[in-house]
C-alpha cells in the first residue's frame, strides 16, 4: 500500500499555541483514516496543512507523494476539502453550487453540468437540486458541501468534523454517503471528536492530542484497548455519591469513579447487562434514590485514559487517581 | 457572461485533462463574480437597501438641510447637491463589502476556494467586478431621483455619462480596499465598524453636501484634498458643464485626470495588498 498522506515531525505554532508539536502520521491509500482527538488537539490545523491552507513551521508533509510545501498547486488538484461549517452559498441552488466548484476545477460548461448531476445523484439530492440552498435542512447542506468537495473528482477527500452540529438522522445520512464514496475508491481523511464515528467510518484511526500522535490502529484493536462499556449512575442526592461508588465497586470489582460536577458515578463493566441488574438491586435494597442509570460506550475521554493513562482535557475533574489506576 | 472568456481561458489547458489544470484567471473571476451577483439578485433586502438609502439621503439633504445651506455663487443648492451626492452615494453600498468578506472568511467559503487549483487573486477580482456592476443601478436610480427633485443641467448627456464612468472607476478601485478591510477584520461586526470609520469621514468631510470653504482650517485641508472630494469635483464640473459653474478652481479635465490618477494609485496598491492577503498561507 502507498501512503496518500505522510507527515513527519510536523510543527506549527500560532502565537503562544503550539497546534502541531512534531506530528507523525501515515494514512494509506484505499481506506478512510480518522483523526480522533478533543478540541484543540490539532486536527483542524493538520487538515488545513494537508489542504495547503496552513504552512507548517517545520517537518515534512507529502500528499500522494507530492511535497505540500514546494508544490501546493499540484496538491490542490488532487484534494477536495469540506470544512467544519457547510460553505455552500444559500442564495444558489444545489446544482448551481456544484456547477460553480466544477467550473473552478477547470471543467467546461458541459462537463461541469455532468459532474454536478452525477454528484447530486450520488448524494441523493436530485429532488432538491434546483431549490435554493437556503431552503435546505442542516443535513442536506452538509451533504451538498460534501458534494462540492467531490465534484472535482479528488483523489483525497478531506473532511473536518463532517457531522458536527447534525441531528442523529443527518449524521446517519452523512455516514452512509461517506461509506459509499469509499467503496467508489476515493481516499478519505476525516477528523472527529467521536470514537463512535471513527469506529463507524474508518479502517484506520489516529488519535492525536496536543499536536502529537498518541496511537494509530484499526478501530477494532483500538476498542479492545479502550475496554468495555461503562456503567453510569446519577443518584438524586449528591451526598449519596460515595454510597453509589461502593455499590458499583462491589458489582464490578473495579474502582468506581465519582464526579461531583456531573453528580454521576461511572465504572467500566465487562458484563454490562448482568452488572446493571445487580447494581439496580443493590441500590433499591440500600434505598438510594437514582435519577439515571444506564450502560454506555466508552467516551473519547475514557479512550484517552485507556490509551495514554491521562485525561484528555479533564484536568479539572479531580478524581483522576482512581481513574489512573484503572488505566 | 463567460462565453467570450472561455476560448482565451481554456487555451493553456489544451491537450491536457481538464481536471489536471483548474480554472484560469478569467473563468475564476467570472464565476466568483457571478456568485456574488446571484447572492444579491436573490436577496431582496440587499437589492432594496441601496435604493432606500438613496431616497432617504436625497430627501433629507434636499428638503431638510437644503433650505439652510447656501452653496454660494449663482447656483441653487439642488444643483450643487445632486452631482456631489451621486459622486459619493456608492460609498454607502461598498461599506457593506467588508462584513460580507469577513463572513466568507469565517464560514469556510474562503478556505474552500483557497483549496482549489485556481489563481487566488482572481477570487478577489471577481468580487471587485461584481461590486462595481452592483453599483450601476443605484447610481442610475440616484441620478433619476436627482432630476425628480429638481436638478437641472445644460451639460448634456455625454458629460453626465462620462461622470458616471469616472464614478465606476472609483468604485472598482475602492472595492479592493474594502475587500482587503474585510479580510483583515476577523469578523463581520468589526468589519462593519472599520468600514463605517472609513466611510463617514470620506463622505461627510468632503465637498459632497457643503462647500469645503465653510469648514475650519485643519478639516478644510483634509476635505479639500481627499480622493472623494477630487472625485466629487470631477463629477460636479462634468455634470454642471464646467468648473466655473461648479464654483471650483482648475478645469474639468484637471479634476477628471486627478481623480483617475487617485483611482489608479488605490487600485495598484490595494489589488496587490488584498490579493496577497487572500493568497497567504496561515
Amino acid at each position: 500500500m502507498t501512503a496518500i498522506v505522510e507527515a513527519r515531525g510536523l510543527r506549527k505554532r500560532f502565537g503562544e499555541v503550539e497546534a502541531l508539536a512534531g506530528l507523525d502520521l501515515v494514512a494509506d491509500s484505499g481506506q478512510v483514516t480518522a483523526l480522533l482527538g478533543p478540541n484543540g488537539a490539532g486536527k483542524t490545523t493538520f487538515i488545513s496543512a494537508v489542504a495547503t491552507l496552513v504552512r507548517p513551521d517545520s517537518g515534512e508533509l507529502y500528499v500522494a507523494g507530492i511535497d505540500a510545501w514546494s508544490e501546493p498547486g499540484r496538491v490542490r488538484r488532487m484534494i477536495g476539502l469540506a470544512g467544519q461549517s457547510a460553505s455552500v452559498e444559500p442564495a444558489m441552488t444545489g446544482r448551481e453550487n456544484l456547477d460553480f466548484i466544477a467550473r473552478l476545477f477547470g471543467l467546461d460548461r458541459r462537463q461541469a453540468r455532468a459532474a454536478a448531476s452525477a454528484v447530486l445523484e450520488r448524494l441523493d439530492l436530485v429532488d432538491a437540486a434546483d431549490r435554493l440552498v437556503r431552503t435546505y435542512s442542516g443535513g442536506m447542506r452538509r451533504r451538498l458541501d460534501l458534494g462540492a468537495s467531490l465534484v472535482g473528482n479528488p483523489k483525497l477527500l478531506l473532511l473536518d468534523e463532517p457531522t458536527a452540529g447534525l441531528d442523529p438522522r443527518g449524521r446517519m445520512e452523512l455516514w452512509s454517503a461517506i461509506r459509499n464514496l469509499v467503496s467508489d475508491g476515493t481516499d478519505v481523511l476525516l477528523t472527529t471528536q467521536y470514537l463512535e464515528e471513527a469506529d463507524q467510518l474508518a479502517r484506520h484511526v489516529v488519535i492525536i492530542d496536543h499536536g502529537r500522535t498518541i496511537a494509530a490502529a484499526p478501530p477494532g484493536e483500538l476498542k479492545s484497548r479502550v475496554g468495555q462499556d461503562v456503567l453510569e449512575v446519577r443518584p438524586r442526592q449528591t451526598s449519596d455519591l460515595p454510597a453509589v461508588e461502593e455499590v458499583l465497586g462491589l458489582v464490578t470489582a473495579e474502582p468506581a469513579r465519582g464526579d461531583l460536577d456531573t453528580g454521576t458515578v461511572s465504572v467500566s463493566a465487562d458484563r454490562g447487562a448482568e452488572q446493571l441488574t445487580e447494581a439496580l438491586r443493590l441500590l433499591v435494597e440500600r434505598q438510594i434514590a437514582v435519577d439515571d442509570i444506564g450502560l454506555r460506550r466508552p467516551s473519547l475521554d475514557e479512550a484517552f485514559l485507556a490509551l495514554t493513562g491521562h485525561d484528555a482535557e479533564l484536568a479539572a475533574q479531580a478524581n483522576a487517581p482512581a481513574a489512573l489506576d484503572a488505566a | 457572461m463567460t462565453s467570450q472568456t472561455e476560448a482565451i481561458d481554456r487555451a493553456p489547458a489544451l491537450g491536457s485533462d481538464p481536471q489536471e489544470a483548474g480554472a484560469g484567471f478569467l473563468t475564476t473571476t467570472a464565476q466568483t463574480a457571478r456568485r456574488t451577483l446571484l447572492q444579491f439578485a436573490r436577496t431582496p433586502q440587499l437589492l432594496a437597501m441601496p435604493a432606500i438609502n438613496a431616497v432617504l439621503f436625497t430627501v433629507i439633504f434636499r428638503y431638510v438641510f437644503g433650505g439652510a445651506i447656501n452653496p454660494g455663487g449663482d447656483i441653487d443648492y439642488v444643483d450643487f447637491l445632486i452631482p456631489g451626492f451621486v459622486a459619493q452615494v456608492w460609498l454607502w453600498n461598498v461599506m457593506n463589502i467588508p462584513a460580507g468578506i469577513a463572513e466568507d472568511s469565517t464560514s469556510g467559503v474562503h478556505d474552500r476556494l483557497r483549496s482549489l487549483p485556481i489563481p487566488r487573486a482572481a477570487v478577489m477580482a471577481g468580487r471587485s467586478v461584481a461590486d462595481t456592476l452592483l453599483n450601476v443601478y443605484p447610481l442610475v436610480i440616484t441620478l433619476g431621483l436627482g432630476f425628480a427633485v429638481g436638478f437641472r443641467t445644460d451639460a448634456g448627456a455625454i458629460a453626465v455619462i462620462a461622470a458616471l464612468g469616472v464614478i465606476l472607476a472609483a468604485i472598482f478601485a475602492f472595492s479592493w480596499f474594502f475587500i482587503g478591510l474585510g479580510l483583515v477584520a476577523g469578523n463581520a461586526q468589526s468589519a462593519q465598524f472599520l468600514a463605517t470609520l472609513v466611510v463617514i469621514p470620506l463622505t461627510f468631510v468632503s465637498a459632497a453636501f457643503v462647500p469645503v470653504d465653510s469648514m475650519p482650517g485643519w478639516l478644510h485641508w483634509f476635505a479639500a484634498n481627499q480622493p472623494v472630494t477630487v472625485l466629487i469635483n470631477a463629477v460636479r464640473s462634468l455634470m454642471l458643464g464646467g468648473t466655473d459653474v461648479a464654483g471650483i478652481d482648475q478645469t474639468t479635465s484637471y479634476w477628471v485626470l486627478l481623480s483617475l490618477l487617485w483611482c489608479a494609485g488605490i487600485l495598484a496598491l490595494f489589488s496587490v495588498l488584498t490579493s496577497a492577503r487572500f493568497a497567504r498561507s496561515r
